[in-house]
């Protein structure tokens, strides 16, 4: 038996432990039964899914920097009705919460992603805003409060399920994005999704990824993404999933008290694919150790209360 | 299945310049291991994450007595690097088996095998096999020199016909492996190959000329290695007409049939 609480509750979303992996690096949950006890997991945040099959970019998809690496993947994903008939029923009796993180090019393809997955089984919806909007000249929903707001509401309107909003770092200010996805009915917010980046291979002289740009993740990100929860924690009130570079349990540990209420695992899988499996002890540990009863009494500790009425 | 575990390097030596040739304990691994599969590797040490992924390379030789295992590879970047000045003592943190490795078919009983450069490594466990099989064996190698013809004395003392071929002529012939390919082909059942994607296209070309059905060894970047990540797909023909699917390296390969790799797709 557990010495300490590590059950969250999100916003009516619950989670046995704040431990979930990050969409993109950890399938769809049992690539890593070799590695990890998939049931001691919090959540799983499916790969990101699509109205219709996609077949992705070309190769070559990563780049490693220094720690840290760049992707393109290109949302390769067996789209929503694979997922729903193959994949749904082969994942559903485990003790995580089944998250499906759904992309689209358009508003109405998150709102019809949203009503076909709101089924049995499925915890959750994380909406990624990252991707560019066909209609408005390919720029990222993401981007733009407004956007932003419309793909929310759009989805809001399809499905009782949890919502999470997973913010795009990419922007001047990442509260602004955050206010207009709390605002048009998010119960979650997750952040961040990776840093655009890009390398060159000085002999060939020529982009290292056939996409020539793409996503940087891992522990060279986690001083940003430490800095975008601490920031949005304090201008929002929904509760926070909080990812970027988390290789350990002191990370994890970091962005709890920047104002996280859990933690997504995404790289560090790569490096190590057992890491869910010690940050989940690593956090037991260090609450024990500090005296803590409950991973709920650390949540944004770090965070300086301004107006501390008695 | 695969696992992970930090193991101790028994002996580490350059072999060539630059290539390397590291001896590591590691029974739980050798015990599952097919020819063809490989390891995905990491120095115990990379403080601060970097340089941050694994490098996956091939299994060049185990036993199964012993519980050793060897990999032999070339310095060719940062990793590589890190992973060549370890010495006996030393630990690696290793992921594996991983792969679907080589099969071998009943009616491949005349077989050719073509390795070249780096890809020389992952095809002296298959031809161990094919020879405890009593498969008749033509192998090819070729190498930019003497030096990068892996495995040679241990090719030398086994019941095969071997051909060399090396770039600067130290050893065999003088030019491209594939140079010499075409007759051995003719009356061979199967075809197994691994090297530089513009020598297995020669040889697919050629296999196909004759009919002959074989698998190739892929190369991609790595991501997970466990089948999550998608970043090590690689174009597989699917059907009869020209259709593909991206199939993914790491679980699905790095073993495909050769005839339905799209090269340098
Ligand atoms: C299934 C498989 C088996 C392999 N077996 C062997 C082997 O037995 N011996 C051997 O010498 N090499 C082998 N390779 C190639 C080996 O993985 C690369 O040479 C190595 O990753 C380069 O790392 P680096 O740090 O030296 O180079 P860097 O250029 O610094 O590497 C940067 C990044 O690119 C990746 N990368 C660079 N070149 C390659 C490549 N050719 N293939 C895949 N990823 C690459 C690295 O893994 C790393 O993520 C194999 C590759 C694969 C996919
Ligand atoms: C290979 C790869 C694929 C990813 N795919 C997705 C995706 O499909 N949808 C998404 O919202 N985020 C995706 N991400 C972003 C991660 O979920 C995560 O937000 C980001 O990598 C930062 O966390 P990390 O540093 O722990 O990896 C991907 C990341 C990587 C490395
Ligand atoms: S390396 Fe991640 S899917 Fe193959």
């Amino acid at each position: 038996m557990a010495k300490v609480n590590l059950e969250v509750d999100l916003n009516g979303l619950k989670l046995q432990n704040p431990v979930t992996t990050a969409s993109g690096t950890f399938g769809f949950g049992p690539e890593y039964y070799q590695y990890v006890d998939l049931n001691r997991l919090g959540g799983v945040m499916v790969k990101g899914t699509t109205l219709n099959p996609k077949q992705g970019n070309a190769t070559p998809r990563i780049a490693e920097t220094p720690s840290g690496m760049l992707n393109a993947i290109g949302l390769q994903n067996p789209g929503v009705d694979h997922f729903l008939k193959k994949i749904l029923p082969e994942i559903r009796d485990y003790k995580f919460e089944t998250i499906v993180n759904i992309s689209g090019n358009e508003v109405e393809d998150y709102a019809k992603l949203a009503s076909k997955l709101n089924v049995e089984g499925v915890g959750a919806l994380e909406i990624n805003i990252s991707c560019p909007n066909v209609k408005k000249g390919g720029l990222a929903f993401g981007t733009q409060p407004e956007m932003a707001a419309s793909v929310v509401q759009a989805v809001r309107v399809e499905t009782d399920l949890p919502l999470i909003t997973k913010l795009s770092p990419n922007v001047a200010d990442i509260t602004e994005i955050a206010r207009a996805v709390e605002e048009a009915g998010t119960d979650v917010i997750s952040l961040i999704n990776t840093l655009l980046g890009m390398k060159i291979d000085i002999n060939s002289q020529k982009p290292i990824l056939a996409n020539k740009m793409g996503g940087l993740s891992g522990p060279a990100i986690k001083p940003v993404a430490i800095r975008m929860v601490y920031q949005v924690a304090q201008a929002v009130q929904v509760p926070l999933i909080g990812m970027g570079g988390i290789s350990n349990a002191d990370d994890a540990i970091e962005f709890f008290l920047a104002g996280a209420s859990a933690i997504s695992v995404g790289t560090a899988n790569f490096v190590n694919p057992e890491v869910t499996m010690e940050i989940l002890d690593g956090i037991e540990e260090y609450l024990v150790e500090k005296g803590y009863r409950d991973i709920n009494d650390i949540i944004g500790k770090a965070i300086e209360k301004k107006n501390n009425i008695v | 299945m695969s696992q992970r575990v930090i193991k101790e390097i028994l002996s580490q030596e350059e072999i060539a310049p630059k290539h390397f040739k590291m001896v590591i304990d590691a029974p739980e691994i050798v015990e599952g291991a097919k020819p063809g599969q490989f390891l995905h590797l990491k120095w115990v040490d990379n403080i601060g994450g970097d340089p941050l992924l694994r490098r996956p390379i091939s299994i060049n030789d185990m036993d199964k007595d012993s519980g050793e295992l060897s990999i032999i590879y070339r310095v060719l970047g940062r990793g590589t690097e890190l992973l060549s000045r370890l010495s006996k003592g030393d630990k690696v943190d290793i992921m594996g088996p991983i792969g679907k490795g080589f099969s071998i078919p009943k009616e491949a009983r005349k077989v050719v095998v073509v390795g070249g450069g780096m890809g020389i490594a992952p095809l002296y466990p298959i031809v161990k096999e094919l020879l405890n099989k009593d498969r008749e064996i033509t192998l090819f190698l070729g190498g930019a020199d003497e030096g990068q013809l892996l495995n040679l004395k241990d090719y030398e003392e086994m019941d095969l016909e071997l051909k060399t071929s090396t770039v600067d002529g130290s050893h065999g012939y003088k030019g491209f492996v594939t140079d010499l390919l075409e007759e051995a082909l003719d009356g061979a059942d199967y075809i197994y190959t691994c090297g530089p994607e513009g020598m297995m296209e020669v040889v697919q070309e050629k296999a196909k000329k004759l009919g002959v059905k074989g698998e190739a060894s892929l190369e991609e970047r790595m991501g997970c290695g466990t089948g999550a990540c998608l970043s090590c797909v690689c174009k597989i023909k699917v059907g009869t007409k020209d259709d593909w699917e991206y199939k993914k390296t790491c679980t699905q390969g790095p073993i495909f049939p050769v005839e339905e790799v799209i090269f340098n797709g």
